[in-house]
């Protein structure tokens, strides 16, 4: 009896001592942020871990865009909004038809578009850029959101179209044979068998997607630099250029665009999670 | 095989129906119409920039570069490979079931889901030589000053390996996970039974049924980790004096100093590298 108790505390011993470092880890650059969120100017590097006079004042800084920097912060903010969600929904009306042609209707070469498309997903996504941005600019689309949300889309899409071509070819054939017999259009069977039964996977790769975009740095960076078109990230990069930058309005302005994306995230977990990692796990 | 993949089309009424061809080839235009004007054009003329010989000559002449390419190597070999057994690691941590690992876990997951900017910018801060917190506190409990962290470049491209590392490690800590949950638990009840230590039972069980996925996995973190300009750029710029560069900034540093053949020309000589593991990745997952 007693050797078992003590079997469970040196078990549990161990555990915490594994748990607690991996939480600080993960914690310390964004409570880092969060204490320059609620820090007056000059004691966010005090070294104390909760400042002695916490404050909201950034955050009306940043609302109230008190600050050149932050000139244009609801617009970029509503830039960010806008590309996500248009990028989100591009990308699940593409993939969901391209994966419903290739997985149910097995069009023929589907197998090729599929693989075109895990092709884009295992490009490196900095070694795309530099000829992306190049085309763009010969298409003309450079400066204008449409470069961003098409270059977004481009990217989210194979990955979406995997994913749900994996969850589709779970569904039974016979399914389809059955409306068929019934006397169902390809359209009848997509909107009234297929989308239904595919919700969670589309909820995922949705998610997946809008988050994709929202966060995105690099080719926002590349392919918008007009201070009203581009999005809180590039905002938040153009800090970086000025050695008198106001730290603490740019952590809670980082702290501030980062709180969507997480709060989508937990909304979502069980569908990210699940959809996510099964098509992993099968390979 | 290929009788096995025959068989559900066989038994399948032909479908020759018209309407089905036709709504299925328009259903997939969308998406190929992306992937040509977006993927297939630009790689296209990428690599017509990237033609003339020169742009080699020129990329090998460049100091930068040649420290780049050592660079980028160190950072595939080791972040990869130290983030992969981290996240095997983790993976038998987050699998046993406490309410606080619970917890844990769903704030683990946290560098994955929230942008790199803000965090990437919170760390470099917290190494500011002069006020960062790392150093205030050095200076707080010695009195002397702490090390200028981002302008050793050696310490400068530590630092964006952990960065890479804090960033990316949720993300193969929970496809590690699923792939642990996917094996059956009476393996390793029925390995208790007969006395099997922690070792034992992963070393028999645990690792036979994740090695694929282990290996898929860590080439697979290797293509996307020639692609992550956010660790480096963010944190380092690539500085001091360009001595921190991996490929992937070193491309666009390049692009924004407007010497597009160079920049072509860097990604090209990586293409050795990237393409073979893609085609290995393309027929994995093609299955």
């Amino acid at each position: 009896m007693k050797r078992s108790f003590l079997k469970t505390v040196t078990t549990e011993a161990k555990l915490l001592l594994i748990g607690i470092p991996v939480l600080v880890w993960t914690l310390v650059p964004i409570y880092h942020m969060f204490l320059f969120a609620i820090s007056a100017r000059d004691s966010a590097t005090s070294g104390r871990l909760w400042p002695q006079e916490p404050t909201l004042q950034n955050f009306d800084f940043v609302f109230h865009q008190k600050h050149f920097y932050l000139d244009h912060f609801w617009i970029q903010m509503g830039n960010s909004l806008l590309i996500a969600l248009t990028v989100g929904f591009l990308t699940l009306l593409i993939a969901t038809c391209a994966a419903f042609a290739i997985s149910r209707l097995k069009v023929r070469g589907g197998r090729t578009v599929m693989n075109l498309a895990l092709f884009t997903y295992f490009i490196p996504a900095a070694f795309l850029a530099v000829p992306m941005y190049k085309t763009m600019g010969l298409y003309g689309l450079l400066n204008s959101q449409w470069a961003l949300i098409l270059a977004m889309v481009t990217i989210a899409s194979p990955y979406c179209i995997w994913v749900l071509k994996q969850a589709s070819d779970k569904l039974p054939y016979e399914l389809d044979e059955a409306a068929r017999m019934d006397g169902a259009s390809p359209m009848q069977l997509f909107f009234m068998v297929y989308l239904p039964l595919m919700v969670p996977s589309l909820v995922a790769v949705g998610t997946y997607s809008l988050l994709l975009a929202w966060n995105e740095y690099l080719y926002a960076f590349l392919l918008l630099s007009n201070d009203k078109s581009v999005t809180v990230a590039v905002a938040l990069g153009n800090f970086l250029s000025a050695d008198d930058s106001p730290w603490e309005l740019l952590m809670t302005t980082g702290l501030i665009y980062a709180m969507p994306p997480a709060a989508i995230y937990y909304t979502f977990k069980r569908y990210m999670v699940s959809g996510l990692t099964s098509g992993a796990v099968k390979s | 095989m290929s009788e096995s993949a025959t068989l559900p089309s066989a038994v399948a009424p032909a479908r020759t129906s018209s309407s089905w061809e036709f709504w299925g080839r328009w259903l997939v235009v969308p998406y190929l119409l992306i992937f040509l004007v977006f993927v297939l054009y630009p790689v296209c003329y990428g690599l017509w920039l990237a033609r003339h010989p020169e742009s080699y000559v020129k990329l090998f002449e460049d100091p930068i570069f040649f420290r780049t390419a050592v660079n980028t190597l160190v950072f595939l070999v080791v972040a990869i490979n130290v983030k992969m057994v981290l996240a095997l690691l983790l993976s038998g941590f987050f699998i046993q079931t406490r309410w606080w690992i619970k917890i844990i876990s769903a704030l683990f997951i946290l560098p994955w889901a929230v942008p790199s900017i803000p965090t990437i910018l919170s760390v470099r801060f917290m190494l500011n030589p002069e006020w960062g917190v790392i150093n205030s506190t050095i200076f707080r409990m010695t009195g002397l000053d702490g090390p200028n962290w981002l302008n050793d470049p050696t310490l400068a491209l530590t630092f964006s390996m952990l960065m890479h590392i804090w960033k990316s490690l949720p993300f193969w800590t929970l496809i590690l996970l699923a792939g642990r949950m996917a094996i059956p638990s009476d393996q390793y009840e029925a390995a208790s039974v007969d006395g099997a230590t922690t070792w034992q039972k992963f070393r028999f069980i645990t690792w036979p049924s994740m090695k694929t996925l282990y290996l898929t996995s860590t080439l697979l973190s290797m293509i996307w980790t020639l692609g992550d300009f956010n660790s480096v750029y963010l944190l380092t710029g690539g500085g001091p004096a360009d001595l921190t560069h991996v490929l992937a900034t070193l491309g666009i540093r390049y692009l924004r100093l407007d010497q597009v053949d160079l920049a072509m020309a860097s990604i090209v000589v990586a293409l050795p590298l990237v393409l073979p593991l893609v085609y290995y990745m393309m027929k994995r997952l093609s299955k």
